[in-house]
This record gives C-alpha cells, sequence and structure tokens, in this order.
C-alpha cells in the first residue's frame, strides 16, 4: 500500500469496495457516510463482512482477523482499521 | 440507499437491535450412532449414517474437540445423534465449554443439576396412534411428564400428513404440559406408506400452522413467513434446495457460485473427524427437503434480500427472533 494514503482516500477507496461487494444501490463512495453503522443501518452481517475482508486484503494487503469484525461497524473504523494494521506491517 | 431505519418504525428497530448483533454461529454434532428409539423416517438410521463413522469413546477426545471447535469461532452447539441424552459425559463437554442445545425424544430426562439451563428439545411425531406407527411408542406420555414446566425445554413438532386438521390437540396438550412447541415437517426419508405430502396438503397445512400461532402465541414459538417458506420451498423469487442450502458443511462445500451459508457450519459425526455433507442425510432429495432449520437459517442468513420492503425486512427479523429464541439467544 503506499505510504502516503491519507484517512479520506482510504475512506473512499473502502467505501467503493462495500458498495461495489455487497451491490449496494443508490450510494457512490462520495456520498456514504462513513458513520453510518453498517450492521444496524446497511444491514451488513458477518458474510457480508468476510466477503469485504477478502478483498480488503488483496486491495491494501492486511488480513482482517474474524474476531475484529464486530469492531469494524463503520466504513471509517474498517478504514482506520486498514491504515493503523498497513502501518504496523511496514 | 435503503437503511434498516428507513425500513423500519421505532418498535421494529428496537426488535432488530436486539438480534443484529448476535453473530450466531452453530455445528450440529452427533454424539453418539446409538438411540433407544428406531423411528421409521429418521434420516439418521435411514441414510445409514449410524454407521458411517465409528464412535469416540474417550471423553478427553471430546473435550479437546470441543475446545476446537471453540477455537474455530463455533458458538452454537447443536447435539444431535441418536440420542444424545444416552452420553451425557460427551453433552457435559459441550455443555460446560458453549451455548448447547440438545435434541432428545424425552425419554431420557436430562438432569437439571448437572444441566440447568441448557434448551432441550424433544421431538414429536404426531398424536398416540402416529408416534407408535412411527416410532414404536407414545413418547410424549414419558417426556411431558420429564420435562413439565421445564423453562428451557421445548417441543420440535414434526408435522406429518396424517396430522393434517388435528395439531391442535397435540398443541394444547404440550401447553398444558407447562411447555412450548415449534412446528416442522416430516420429509418422510423412510418413504413410509400414507406420509408422503401430496399436492394441496402443505397449502393446507400453511393455513393451520398460522391459525395454531394465532390461537395459541404463548405456546407456539413460529412465524407465518417461516410456515410459507417451509410449506413452498419459496423465499422471495427464490427456491429452496442444494444451489441454496446454507446448512452445508464448510470443508465439502465445493458449489460454485457459493450461496449465502452459515459461517464456518460443519455437521460432525461421532468420531470426531467424518463430515456430513449438511445437516440432515446426503440420500435426501435437497430440492424436497423440509428440514425447519435448514429453511430457517436460509432466510436468516440472507437479511438484505429481505431488504426490498418493509414487510419483507419485518418478517426476516420475526425469523431470526424465532432461531434466537428457540436456540436462547433471546427469552421467550
Amino acid at each position: 500500500m503506499p505510504h502516503e494514503l491519507t484517512l479520506e482516500q482510504t475512506i473512499k477507496g473502502v467505501s467503493a469496495i462495500v458498495i461495489e461487494e455487497l451491490k449496494l444501490e443508490d450510494v457512490t463512495p462520495e456520498i456514504f457516510d462513513p458513520d453510518l453503522d453498517l450492521i444496524d443501518e446497511v444491514g451488513v452481517d458477518s458474510m457480508d463482512l468476510a466477503t469485504v475482508a477478502l478483498v480488503l486484503q488483496d486491495e491494501y494487503g492486511v488480513p482482517i482477523d474474524e474476531d475484529d469484525y464486530p469492531k469494524l461497524k463503520t466504513i471509517r473504523l474498517i478504514a482506520e482499521y486498514v491504515l493503523r494494521n498497513a502501518a504496523v506491517k511496514t | 440507499m435503503k437503511t434498516v431505519s428507513s425500513l423500519l418504525d421505532s418498535h421494529w428497530y428496537k426488535r432488530y437491535q436486539k438480534i443484529s448483533k448476535l453473530n450466531i454461529r452453530s455445528s450440529i454434532y452427533d454424539v453418539t450412532n446409538q438411540c433407544n428409539l428406531r423411528c421409521k423416517g429418521c434420516f439418521f438410521f435411514s441414510s445409514g449414517e449410524d454407521k458411517a463413522a465409528r464412535e469416540e469413546t474417550d471423553l478427553s477426545k471430546w473435550e479437546a474437540f470441543v475446545d476446537a471447535e471453540k477455537q474455530r469461532g463455533v458458538n452454537l452447539a447443536i447435539l444431535i445423534g441418536g440420542e444424545p441424552t444416552l452420553c451425557l459425559d460427551r453433552v457435559e463437554a459441550f455443555y460446560s465449554r458453549m451455548p448447547t442445545y440438545c435434541a432428545t425424544n424425552g425419554l431420557i430426562k436430562v438432569p437439571r443439576d448437572r444441566f440447568p439451563d441448557m434448551m432441550v428439545g424433544i421431538s414429536l411425531w404426531g398424536d398416540e396412534d402416529d408416534e407408535k406407527r412411527l416410532r414404536g411408542k407414545d413418547t410424549f406420555r414419558v417426556s411431558s411428564r420429564n420435562y413439565q414446566g421445564d423453562p428451557h425445554a421445548y417441543y420440535l413438532y414434526t408435522i406429518t400428513p396424517k396430522q393434517l386438521g388435528r395439531t391442535e390437540r397435540i398443541i394444547k396438550n404440550i401447553r398444558d404440559a407447562g411447555l412450548k412447541v415449534h412446528m416442522q415437517l416430516l420429509s418422510n426419508d423412510e418413504g413410509v406408506d400414507g406420509f408422503y405430502w401430496r399436492t394441496g396438503e402443505l397449502a393446507d397445512l400453511r393455513a393451520e400452522m398460522d391459525e395454531m400461532l394465532e390461537a395459541h402465541p404463548d405456546t407456539v414459538v413460529s412465524s407465518k413467513y417461516y410456515h410459507k417458506v417451509i410449506t413452498t420451498g419459496k423465499m422471495l423469487d427464490r427456491s429452496f434446495g442444494w444451489a441454496e442450502c446454507p446448512s452445508v458443511s464448510e470443508h465439502l462445500d465445493t458449489r460454485n457460485p457459493r450461496p449465502r451459508r452459515l459461517i464456518h457450519f460443519v455437521r460432525w459425526a461421532s468420531d470426531l473427524s467424518t463430515m456430513h455433507r449438511c445437516c440432515t442425510s446426503a440420500t435426501r432429495d435437497c430440492s424436497t427437503c423440509k428440514d425447519g432449520a435448514a429453511h430457517m437459517s436460509w432466510i436468516m442468513v440472507n437479511k438484505r434480500a429481505h431488504m426490498g420492503s418493509a414487510r419483507d425486512f419485518q418478517n426476516w427479523i420475526e425469523v431470526y427472533e424465532m432461531f434466537a429464541k428457540l436456540y436462547q439467544f433471546i427469552p421467550w
């Protein structure tokens, strides 16, 4: 992952992956509220998260531990997780 | 984008929030190959699953196995058999380590001093005549005495075609025993004469199940949407079958594309290494499978597919609540 990636850019990237993988309609990365609760509001379940996690790993090289799924409630939290763990990795 | 709060009013939203983060991960375990009954139509014996694996008898291996299952992410053990109560030490290996549900014919009482709050599902296949014909004895007479008033037990009433128009008497008997009941359908794996579902009967049964739920809401744990799906084999615009079933053992699931499924689900044989294909018999034709848990799970794993309308999503919530009650993740 490029070191200069910002939180804002990562949020957009994660939003695009979530929209694409979960086939969400009527939303784009630009308007996806990064603080929207994915479970309580979008209806995401653990299978959805597993699907998204695989793509995130390909895209950012950051594996997501299944035990961490419950913490990843919003796009922002996922983006922060990705950046934090990418930083640890590098 | 449709969101949950845009679909639901505050009453339904609160109900949704009580279940939305439960993250139930179940697997099914054959505790033993032995049973104290030999029911006609039991998939375990009719498909030879009782001979599929040599039963592990070393209790320490069961304990280590359950620890490994917990590490694998399983948080609900569903114990079936044979008859699990014939091997209570093995049942205890699960119960002492994770939330556990024990299916039983109810002939042996689970000692509540050892298993104070383990959920027990007691099988029942009909009235006295059907029970004697299919199972060799009227199990209700014994099981209702063993479990009378038990708050951690309910009847799993497998409705047969012979029971059409006759379910209310049984449900009242269960109510009078201070117990609850969940209904499912006989798949007739053994082809018992007179127990096949005929055209039109399933529609009649659906209406009868709906009536029972309306008439006995404090006794019947169910939902009308579940009745619809299990009697028609249809959910939204899709048909139940191999391509859709969520309850296929994870390591044996070679389907491509892989449907939405229960994460980490495996049905283990009693040797603790053999996996069965799915939650029921591998010899069963999936297109006519009537397995209640598989149909419930089918609905549950397809949450976002039910977000097309408020009614669809409320249906999904009701089914998830039903499952969560039956396995004690939320109170009755």
